[in-house]
């Protein structure tokens, strides 16, 4: 599993693609964050920050993931990983665990931005960790999703495109709840909404329900690219 | 007898209704070099890759070192070194990188420099040791493949294909390493070309249609095929009547025109009965008929007329098959 954590790192720093992705996520976050917390007349509230932010991801999480599992498959250098004393969970989780430390040290990176609000404003401290903590777990949820969706495929566009498919309804179910009547859709939707779970956060409430939530969902996306690969091997 | 290191029993690899792999049965003992020997599609890389643990089976056992592969997956996958059919390289990394990668992922405990330069010697890599593997010539490729199967000292090689797409020098260069690796591993390498198996095997088994068709000492194999000889021969002369002249011969079976490669001799197929030598007769027919014969050599037999003379040894109703092959792959099955 490390091995293949190492390489993974490696590999995004031999490709544009680590610095593309570090490179649009510090730009963009940079951006959006002036605008919504640091202009003229706004408070210095990040609750539209990180809103806004979570609908960044959706772009930017494809870019570490999109060809995590697709391209091996493309080149057959699964072959390698596959044939060698490696547990498929390691070998899934080793991409994983990668993929997210590229995005945590990203956003971690991106935290340079409260400096200024604390210079010039007063910011909630307690507030401000609650959403890191919740934007992690996310990101982790995402990352996850990601993974499992370049299992499926040789092909990165697809991947990537696929990926952002699933996030954006992950993002957008509940927003569909003022239209539907029926209410075990509504429960079903809001129960895999990501942004309705965030929303306790954005007042501040660390929501275990909601952590358990998230985790649940990078479970459940490791778990079955785990299954994606037993059941190409049985087929 | 010397100890089993690969015992396959009934193996069956099924998708849907078509069979891969259908009931194969083979042991490979300690430090034999094996070829299996067949046309794409045969279930050679499908059974490779069942004995790396890459695909499953339907049916049947597989014990690598006297381990079952599936209970023993990790023990077996530490014991073998596999090159498959396309070499699983990282074009965005440096031999050196790809190497270190291998030796993490295969757990090993060696002196790490030492072992993985001892392989960059043996397979002849260590020029393009800090060099990208994406940009590096086929045959560098192909011995990076070799020594990533290297890695880690594992005592089976399997190597699918190890000289396709290879220029001849390096064929020659990958064929002297697998057997020097013979010494010590045990190799199972899969090719369709006859004359690899007879440089390098110690013994051939022959795979159509998922099925074996002969498991043989390499030496007990030319005398398993004998059959008619041919000879390509080529004459001046109008084709017609030389070809009436060739008939004629007493022990001549067939005889075709295959081609005309200078301006004015054709080259012809004779085909010859079992154990008689036209070549005198052949000679003074034409020296009568004043045909000049400019050219005369022994055709050797192609895999597939090994092959379908194998198939027909066990089903004798096909044996009209094999003419029509034959000839074509006399000219393309030659080395």
């Amino acid at each position: 599993m490390l091995a293949i954590y190492k390489r993974e790192m490696l590999s995004y720093f031999t490709s544009p693609i680590g610095y593309v992705f570090m490179g649009v996520f510090l730009a963009v976050s940079g951006f959006i964050f002036s605008l919504a917390t640091l202009q003229q007349g706004v408070d210095s509230d990040v609750g539209t920050y990180f809103t806004i932010m979570l609908f960044v991801f959706v772009v930017v999480i494809p870019l570490l993931t999109m060809k995590s599992f697709s391209e091996e498959r493309r080149s057959r250098t699964e072959q390698l990983l596959l044939t060698s004393p490696v547990s498929l969970f390691g070998m899934v989780f080793g991409k994983f665990l990668a993929a997210y430390t590229m995005f945590a040290i990203t956003y971690i990176a991106s935290c340079f931005n409260y400096i200024a609000l604390y210079k010039f404003g007063n910011p909630n401290t307690g507030q401000l960790v609650g959403y890191s903590i919740a934007i992690l777990l996310i990101g982790a949820a995402f990352v996850s999703v990601g993974i499992f969706i370049s299992s499926l495929t040789e092909n990165q566009i697809i991947a990537a495109i696929g990926t952002i498919a699933v996030i954006l309804i992950f993002l957008l179910a509940s927003f569909l709840n003022q239209y539907i009547d029926v209410y075990a859709i509504r429960a079903v939707l809001s129960w895999i909404s990501v942004y309705s779970r965030f929303g306790n956060f954005t007042h501040g409430v660390f929501d275990f329900n909601a952590v358990l939530y998230y985790f649940s969902i990078s479970g459940v996306f490791l778990f079955l690219t785990v299954r994606i690969y037993e059941k190409r091997r049985w087929e | 007898m010397q100890t089993q290191m690969i015992h396959i029993d009934h193996l069956v690899k099924r998708y849907g209704s078509k069979y891969a792999v259908n009931d194969i049965s083979f042991t490979v003992g300690e430090g034999e070099i094996v070829g299996f020997l067949g046309p794409n599609g045969a279930g050679k890389s499908t059974t490779m890759n069942i004995i790396t643990g890459y695909l499953s089976y339907t049916s049947g056992t597989v014990e690598v070192g006297g381990l079952d592969i599936i209970d023993y997956a990790y023990e077996v996958k530490k014991m073998i070194g596999y090159l498959p059919e396309q070499p699983p390289l990282y074009n965005d990394m440096t031999v050196e990188d790809y190497l270190n990668f291998v030796y993490d992922l295969k757990k090993c405990t060696f002196n790490r420099k030492k072992h993985l330069m001892e392989i960059c010697e043996v397979v002849r890599i260590a020029d393009v040791y800090k060099r990208v593997i994406g940009h590096l010539s086929k045959g560098y490729r192909q011995r990076v493949g070799i020594a990533q199967a290297l890695v880690g000292n594992p005592k089976i090689l399997i190597l699918d294909e190890p000289t396709i797409g290879l220029d001849p020098r390096q064929i020659v260069e990958v064929r002297n390493l697998i057997r020097t690796l013979g010494l010590d591993h045990t190799i199972i390498l899969s090719t369709h070309i006859l004359s690899e198996v007879q440089a390098v095997c110690d013994r051939v088994i022959i795979i159509s249609r998922g099925k074996i068709v002969a498991d043989k000492r390499t030496e007990d194999i030319a005398t398993a095929v004998e059959g008619n000889r041919r000879i390509s021969a080529k004459i001046c002369g109008p084709q017609k009547e030389v070809l009436q002249t060739l008939r004629a011969i007493t022990g001549v079976v067939s005889a075709e025109a295959v081609g005309q490669h200078d301006a004015d001799s054709i080259t012809y197929i004779i085909e010859s009965q079992q154990g008689v030598d036209i070549r005198k007769p052949l000679f003074s027919a034409l020296a009568k008929s004043n045909y000049p014969l400019i050219g005369l050599e022994p055709v050797g037999m192609g895999l597939e007329d090994v092959f379908l003379s194998l198939v027909d040894a066990k089903e004798p109703a096909t044996k009209s098959r094999r003419k029509t092959v034959s000839r074509r792959s006399s000219t393309e099955v030659k080395e």
